[in-house]
């Protein structure tokens, strides 16, 4: 037994042969072509049979991977209507009688070196492209199309490296695992195998002579066992049939709406910290995203993020959800969250203290930098922002008249954004007692529980010694989530929680009779809750 | 000939996608439509060459139409580069 470790993709466990993936690197032979017509002929079919497999292949990636990630393949059409390069195909069968497979790779190589040559590393990438239409041709020209990746067994690939185009077009049903050299872990074939929800090593020093032998994958760890021993298989066979059983019973719920046997609809939405997590979102099958807790941008880096960073974050998860509801929270430092370049002073009392929008309202050039950044971002999905820490009518107008600020000057630079619903936490008391006249302000609302219970119970959430004082279904705090539903409802404000409560699946019931709009989990709740909220019968 | 010129916003530059739509848009003008980018010119109803400009982020192009569709075919692609581009 060998083992090599890598970084893990996705916590699964995969057991099975290698299959030691190379790319389809095939020697073309010249031959002299007699009959050039039929040849054109041959050629011309096997580049609409090639469009035809495209366009299927969109539509199915537009399925699985969203509008994004199946964007490739568009393309992929779109280069094989390109007059220069079915010019090229044409030109070459003709002046040098040769046949069509011929034609196309030399064509492709052409076009290939152009973008490789090219000093723009998102043009250079296109190289790749052009090689990948090339081969499809050559294969349907030769015959090959039928042939699949993997065969009849199903396997861990291995491979230097996967594009999105390839992964799309295996065979999941026989796809165990990924082991690869290269790849980030927020690389289209990382988001791809935790969309798929499959195990994936990337970073492993992998060798050709590993074709064909058993191996596991063990994502929990991020090992990769060659020729496992025994007592090895055995511990993580184990493993595995545990992770199945629980998949089977959630695998039921994919797909299914969000509704209780009595007809009521909830909106199940997921909470994420960063880009990195959307692929989980999308794996677990969450209606839209509830909460994105945008501070990891910020702590994450060493000065405050500008606008193209903050933007880029924000693109990829609207683009990413495909149209789905994407709730960014406005930034929510301070009190626990901390980073040096903040200059934050050190108070007695952080939780009460100097965070989130009393930051933003004191510094807006940091607040307007974010909301430009996401009004941007809204041009290409469905983003909708709120605003945390709320405890007055006044705070809200002010981040209103801001907010407009931000538009007219996106206006007037002609920078296109889309429509953006508005909405706040309520995780103050205060939020909570005046929540009939913040509802005529904004869109919607977010409970945010944790907070809420912390200020109502005036119990430290991050002081151990009162765990057993802190009762999160207090009545206090549930009188409280009433009451914002009630408030919220008589103002056409829907309402949401988006703090721990949500996944508490002893109050799933409670909620959705005190008629919540919205609840906002962590991916791994959204599956096992929507199971419940389809058994439950509110009356 | 109608000319404009226009810098582009969008942040990978003219990528495959938005190339690949305004060879369309440029398909159904009979005249001769051409980018220019640092004395480069590219047919823009030809998505190889219009992506092998290389325009990225910022960069200024010259958009110019000539024939008997021209002032046409230069009003809409001025609209389709505010849009898209």
């Amino acid at each position: 037994m060998d083992t090599y470790t890598g970084k893990s993709i996705f916590k699964k466990i995969a057991i099975g042969k290698i299959l030691f993936y190379q790319k389809g690197e095939q020697t073309i032979k010249r031959t002299h072509i007699e009959d050039i017509d039929a040849e054109l002929k041959r050629y011309e079919k096997a580049r609409a049979a090639a469009i035809k497999q495209l366009d299927a292949l969109h539509e199915k990636a537009l399925k699985e991977v969203g509008e994004a990630n199946a964007a490739v393949f568009e393309v992929h059409a779109m280069m094989l209507e390109d007059d220069d390069y079915v010019d090229s195909i044409v030109n070459i069968i003709e002046s040098q009688q040769v046949n069509a497979e011929f034609a196309a790779a030399t064509t492709g190589d052409n076009f290939s070196k152009m973008f490789a040559n090219m000093d723009d590393d998102y043009f250079k990438a296109r190289a790749a492209d052009v090689k990948d239409i090339s081969e499809r041709l050559i294969n349907i020209l030769s015959g090959k199309e039928g042939d699949q990746v993997i065969g009849d067994q199903p396997v861990i690939v291995v491979a230097d490296d996967l594009a999105p185009s390839e992964t799309v077009q295996m065979d999941k049903k026989k796809l165990l695992g990924f082991v690869t050299k290269y790849g980030s872990a927020n690389s289209h074939t990382a988001i791809l195998a935790r969309t798929m929800n499959i195990p994936a090593l990337i970073g492993v020093d992998i060798q050709e002579e590993w074709n064909g032998k058993l191996a596991v994958v063990d994502g929990y760890e991020g090992i990769l066992y060659l020729e496992p021993d025994g007592e090895t298989l055995a511990r993580l066979q184990k493993r595995q049939q545990e992770d199945l059983e629980t998949e089977k019973l959630l695998q039921q719920m994919k797909g299914k709406e969000d509704v209780t046997l009595d007809g009521r609809h909830i909106r199940l939405y997921a909470n994420i910290g960063g880009v990195k997590d959307v692929a989980d979102v999308l794996a677990n099958d969450a209606a839209g995203i509830g909460l994105f807790r945008s501070e990891f941008l910020y702590l994450e880096a060493n000065d405050y993020p500008d606008e193209e960073t903050q933007f880029r974050a924000y693109k990829t998860v609207a683009e990413n959800m495909a149209g789905r509801k994407v709730i960014v929270r406005t930034l929510d430092i301070g009190a626990d969250k901390q980073a040096d370049y903040f200059k934050l002073d050190k108070e007695e009392n952080p939780a009460m203290g100097y965070r989130a929008i009393r930051i933003c309202l004191e510094h807006t050039d940091i607040f307007k930098t974010q909301l430009r950044a996401l009004l941007r971002a809204s041009a290409f999905g469905n983003i909708a922002i709120m605003y945390p820490m709320i405890i007055s009518v006044d705070e809200v107008r002010k981040i209103k008249r801001i907010f407009e600020e931000v538009k007219q000057e996106l206006k007037e630079q002609e920078i296109p954004f889309g429509d953006v619903e508005q909405g706040i936490m309520i995780e103050t008391p205060a939020a909570v007692l005046i929540s009939d006249m913040l509802a005529q302000e904004v869109d919607f609302f977010s409970i945010g529980t944790n907070d809420l219970t912390q200020y109502t119970l005036a119990i430290d959430r991050q002081n151990m010694k009162l765990d057993h004082f802190y009762d999160s279904h207090h009545p206090a705090v549930l009188r409280m989530i009433q009451m914002i539903i009630e408030n919220g409802h008589k103002h056409g404000c829907w309402v949401g929680i988006c703090g721990e409560l949500g996944a508490d699946m002893t109050l799933t019931k409670t909620f959705l009779e005190m008629g919540l709009d919205e609840l906002s989990v962590s991916p791994a709740f959204v599956l096992p809750i929507r199971k419940m909220i389809r058994e439950l019968s509110i009356g | 000939m109608k000319t404009f010129h226009y810098t582009v916003t969008d942040e990978v530059g003219i990528h495959a996608r938005p190339a690949g739509a305004l060879v369309k848009e440029a398909k159904k003008y009979e005249s001769a439509i051409r980018v220019e980018k640092g004395g480069k010119k590219a047919d823009a109803k030809k998505l190889m060459v219009l992506m092998g400009l290389g325009v990225k982020c910022g960069e200024e192009v010259t958009v110019e139409a000539e024939g008997p569709d021209e002032d046409a075919a230069i009003t809409e692609l001025e609209s389709f580069f505010n849009e898209n581009l």
